[in-house]
């Protein structure tokens, strides 16, 4: 039996006891979202948007043992203490609401943040509108509509504003059950809010996340996402944002961990003069694998769209970057300019790059650009110069290409924990933590 | 200015029509409509071709019938019926074939003079050598001898088959392999002629080398491939100019080329491709999918490639070169313009596996009126290419709102002293740059012709000169009607 009957079978068994199994709209939904899945199977790179990440291993190989199970208290704690006191926590343990390690503490009027499997009781109806379809999904994302167990459910009532980031963690803690979460953030026009998803732990299991953000007119949302799961984790993750007039949407991920992490992170304007940031940052060894698909679509007019991608690539790992900009021919006065720079750092490394621009409009103003090289040798004399070892002034360089990255997300603290993350995954990250 | 003026100038600017669209009426050799085995045995033995040819041919054959055709380009049109298409067309003449300028067919050569292709004296003017392909077979070869002085074998095809058919044997499908692509697996089982180059050591062709193709009969495709191989140290630059008749069906040309540089050789291949783009409802054309490719097998060897496209309903171009020998060089240089309906997607594939190589990519994309342009690119370094360097710069320029311009390029590399930057920007004609040019009394016309022509310069720069102002004509011709 290939493993997509298995997949199909495990979905049939497990349906009856996933959250709001008892909505009619969600069982055809996910009735559908496995057809989709077990039609289409695991994307291989004879499709074009997986050609440099084939999932084909996937059918042939059962998920290994755990390798790594930290405890959730624990690695929450850590993850606590580098933050504010009055930041709202929700905690997921292998793809479960944990209520108990969560925390949200005062939450202004007009502002819900919960489980999803509890506002699928609360409030079907709102869940319903910003679910979502796996029509045109990526099987895996299809598999993620079919299976999922949790996330987040977030509404934000027009005009209110969420001063404190809302984290969502999610940790693999046993490290031995596949997880599927589904985010869903509702932002009524005027509001605002900053989200962080930790995902943390996850020992060799596969792991699908979709977080669907729908941004009313002049919403604002930032989303930040820090991933930093175990080495033997498979991470597969979409992030979906529709924007209407005049609302911003930032993406930022950080991504450290996982052997394989796939991100498609996409957005879609449906309004006149939306604005967007996806902000990018991913650092790869040993063998691991590291892919971020992104799609801005200025469907309206007078979008601006920005796009900062940086990577550093080094053992035998690969880093892709694909990134798409369309613009509409509706979409006149478009301003938007994308950049994809790839440090590689060994030998064995591989760098992908695809920005592409599909561009149906004329009063545009559209830039690309992508680079793949190592540290500037120049930079790296006058560093030696001033009498700092060539090891040393390497790293201090590569710290300073992806740091720039880091300094584009808004809110301190995270942009604080972000640099932590760097610097603890560089080689003399230590060194370079006691020169701040 | 207001919108509708700068809207009547350009539209005026762009009414002007294909002038090569003329047919000329001549007896014509052709096989039936189909392509079977059969079909390609006849071709075979109509050009009395040696028995490895055929096999290699109906070996090609027999793998393109389990290929199918390429769906990813961003272009569309209806399915190819391959069982419609003329194969084979060749103009007749009494004998087998001309043996010299004076056996040509006058009305032929008449053709080429309306089409302004130098040959007899005007190429001796020109100082070009000329190959000019009439449907399917070469018609003549201007400047044999004295390039024969030289060791230059400048021929067609089907005579290099017959005259060096060790040198045909040795390098046919090294480049561009028959089962490489559909298209180029189609043109291996049955191109039907092309030229022929060869530059021994250490020689530098003392003239430009040039091929004119014409598809003049009706249902006819066209198939040729051009063979160029440089030697050490040998050195060519070629040139080839493409047109056809007016017709309201469609029609294929499905050519491969390739080219071999030996260590310290260098090949520059410029082509300037006007066939018959479709009338303005998109009706009728040329369907342009080409295989070109280059290798760079020595060391220090050079390959560029230049090419103007202004022609063809559908172009699927991607000239490409493999970077085999270390510190060798590989150029793309590329103007690309639809007007009208038509359909572009081009680019190229450089390939780094020696060390120091380096590659140089310049496109210019110009869509107009409901025209779509894509450029498509791949740039790979191997995890041997050592110190590769890169560099990649598109733009493109729109000019009417119902066009589209697409950039798709794709890096990968694998070796961490490689240098690889891709830059490009997507604009359209600004209304102040034309306001600036008018104020001075320049036309609206005229601006926008001088606007498209320093867009496209640095490309212009590299084509020889009469090719460049031949180019620089086409595209203010093609840019006929695209606004208003």
């Amino acid at each position: 039996m290939s493993t997509i009957d298995a997949w199909v079978a495990h979905q049939r068994e497990r349906a009856c006891q996933l959250p709001g199994a008892a909505l009619p709209w969600l069982a055809r939904r996910r009735a559908d979202a496995i057809a989709r899945f077990a039609d289409l199977g695991w994307p291989t790179s004879r499709l074009e948007g997986w050609r440099h990440t084939s999932l084909a291993f996937l059918d042939q190989q059962a998920l290994a043992a755990p390798a790594f199970a930290p405890h959730p208290a624990f690695a929450l704690a850590t993850l606590r203490a580098a933050f504010d006191e009055g930041d709202h926590w929700l905690v997921f343990v292998d793809g479960r609401f944990a209520p108990v390690l969560s925390v949200t503490g005062m939450l202004p009027a007009g502002v819900k943040a919960g489980a999803l499997s509890e506002a699928l009781n609360s409030a079907p109806d709102a869940v319903e509108a910003a679910f979502g379809s796996a029509d045109d999904s990526a099987s895996p994302y299809a598999l993620n509509l079919a299976l999922c167990s949790d996330g987040a459910f977030v509404h934000l009532a027009r005009g209110t504003a969420l001063e404190q980031p809302l984290h969502l963690v999610f940790i693999g803690a046993t490290g031995a059950a596949d997880t599927h979460l589904r985010n869903l953030i509702v932002a009524d026009a005027n509001s605002e809010a900053t989200v962080v998803e930790h995902h943390v732990g996850g020992g060799a299991t596969l792991g699908t996340v979709v977080t669907r953000v729908q941004a009313a007119q002049d919403a604002r949302i930032t989303h930040v996402k820090l991933q930093q799961q175990d080495a033997q984790a498979i991470h597969l993750a979409q992030i979906e944002a529709e924007q209407a007039r005049g609302a911003y949407f930032a993406s930022h991920s950080l991504s450290f961990g996982a052997r394989l992490a796939r991100n498609d992170i996409r957005t879609r304007f449906a309004g006149e003069g939306c604005e967007t940031l996806f902000n990018g940052l991913y650092h790869v060894d040993g063998r691991r694998h590291v892919d971020h698909h992104t799609l801005i679509e200025h469907a309206r007019p007078l979008g601006t769209s920005r796009e900062y991608y940086r990577g550093l690539v080094d053992g035998n790992a690969r880093g892709v970057f694909a990134g798409r900009i369309i613009v509409a021919q509706d979409a006149q006065r478009t301003d938007a300019i994308q950049r994809c720079d790839n440090l590689l750092l060994s030998r064995l490394a591989e760098a992908d790059a695809r920005p592409e621009l599909e561009i149906y409009a004329d009063d545009v103003k559209c830039a690309h650009g992508a680079t793949v090289g190592q540290i500037d040798e120049d930079a790296l004399f006058y560093l030696r110069a001033r009498g700092i070892d060539t090891d040393h002034a390497r790293q201090l360089l590569t710290y300073a290409f992806a740091a720039e990255v880091i300094e584009r997300i808004a809110h301190a603290a995270v942009r604080k924990r972000g640099r932590g993350l760097l610097l603890s995954s560089l080689p003399g990250g230590a060194r370079m933590e006691a020169l701040q | 200015m207001n919108a509708p003026t700068r809207n009547e100038a350009l539209g005026a600017f762009l009414e002007q029509d294909y002038v090569a669209g003329f047919e000329t009426r001549l007896e014509t050799d052709t096989v039936p409509k189909g392509l079977s085995e059969d079909v390609i045995r006849t071709i075979s033995a109509r050009k009395g071709e040696p028995e490895w040819l055929l096999d290699w041919r109906l070996e090609a054959y027999r793998h393109w019938l389990t290929m199918t055709p390429p769906l990813w380009a961003a272009v569309q049109f209806p399915p190819v019926d391959f069982q419609d298409i003329v194969y084979y067309s060749a103009p007749k003449s009494k004998t087998d074939g001309p043996k010299s300028l004076d056996e040509v067919d006058p009305e032929l050569l008449r053709t080429f003079e309306k089409l302004g292709v130098p040959l007899h004296e005007r190429a001796r003017l020109a100082g070009v050598a000329v190959d000019a392909v009439f449907d399917s077979v070469s018609v003549a070869t201007t400047f044999k001898k004295e390039l024969g002085e030289h060791g230059i074998v400048f021929c067609s095809f089907s005579e290099a088959v017959k005259e060096h058919p060790a040198l045909v044997r040795q390098y046919l499908g090294t480049v561009v392999p028959p089962g490489d692509n559909f298209y180029a697996a189609l043109n291996s089982a049955v191109f039907s002629d092309g030229s022929f180059v060869f530059i021994p050591k250490g020689v530098k062709c003392p003239m430009e080398l040039s091929t004119y193709f014409r598809i003049n009969a009706r249902d006819t495709g066209q198939f040729e491939r051009t063979l160029i191989i440089a030697e050490e140290g040998a050195s060519v630059s070629y040139l080839e100019g493409c047109t056809a008749p007016m017709r309201d069906e469609n029609q294929l040309h499905a050519a491969v080329v390739e080219l071999i540089a030996l260590d310290d050789a260098k090949i520059k291949y410029s082509t300037v491709q006007n066939w018959y783009p479709g009338d303005k409802d998109g009706k009728g054309g040329i369907y342009n999918f080409v295989t070109k490719r280059g290798d760079c097998r020595g060391a220090r060897s050079h390959i560029s490639w230049t090419q103007v496209e202004t022609g063809s309903a559908i172009t699927w171009k991607y000239p490409s070169v493999i970077l085999r020998g270390d510190d060798s060089v590989g150029d793309f240089h590329s103007v690309a313009l639809t007007n009208n309906l038509q359909q572009a997607d081009t680019g190229t594939k450089m390939i780094h596996m020696g060390r120091n190589t380096r590659s140089t990519i310049l496109s210019k994309g110009i869509s107009a009126g409901r025209g779509s342009n894509t450029f498509r690119g791949l740039v790979r370094v191997t995890p041997k290419a050592e110190g590769a360097r890169n560099y990649t710069q598109c733009d493109s320029l729109l000019i009417g709102d119902r066009c589209a311009a697409h950039t798709f390029p794709t890096i990968e590399v694998r070796h961490p002293t490689a240098h690889v930057e891709h830059e490009a920007t997507t604009s359209r004609i600004g209304e102040d740059q034309l306001f600036y040019a008018m104020q001075r009394g320049i036309s609206a016309e005229d601006a926008v012709s001088m606007i498209v022509n320093g867009f496209c310069r640095e490309v212009f720069k590299e084509l020889p000169m009469e090719f460049a102002v031949e180019a620089q004509k086409l595209l203010g011709v093609s840019l006929e009607g695209s606004v208003g």
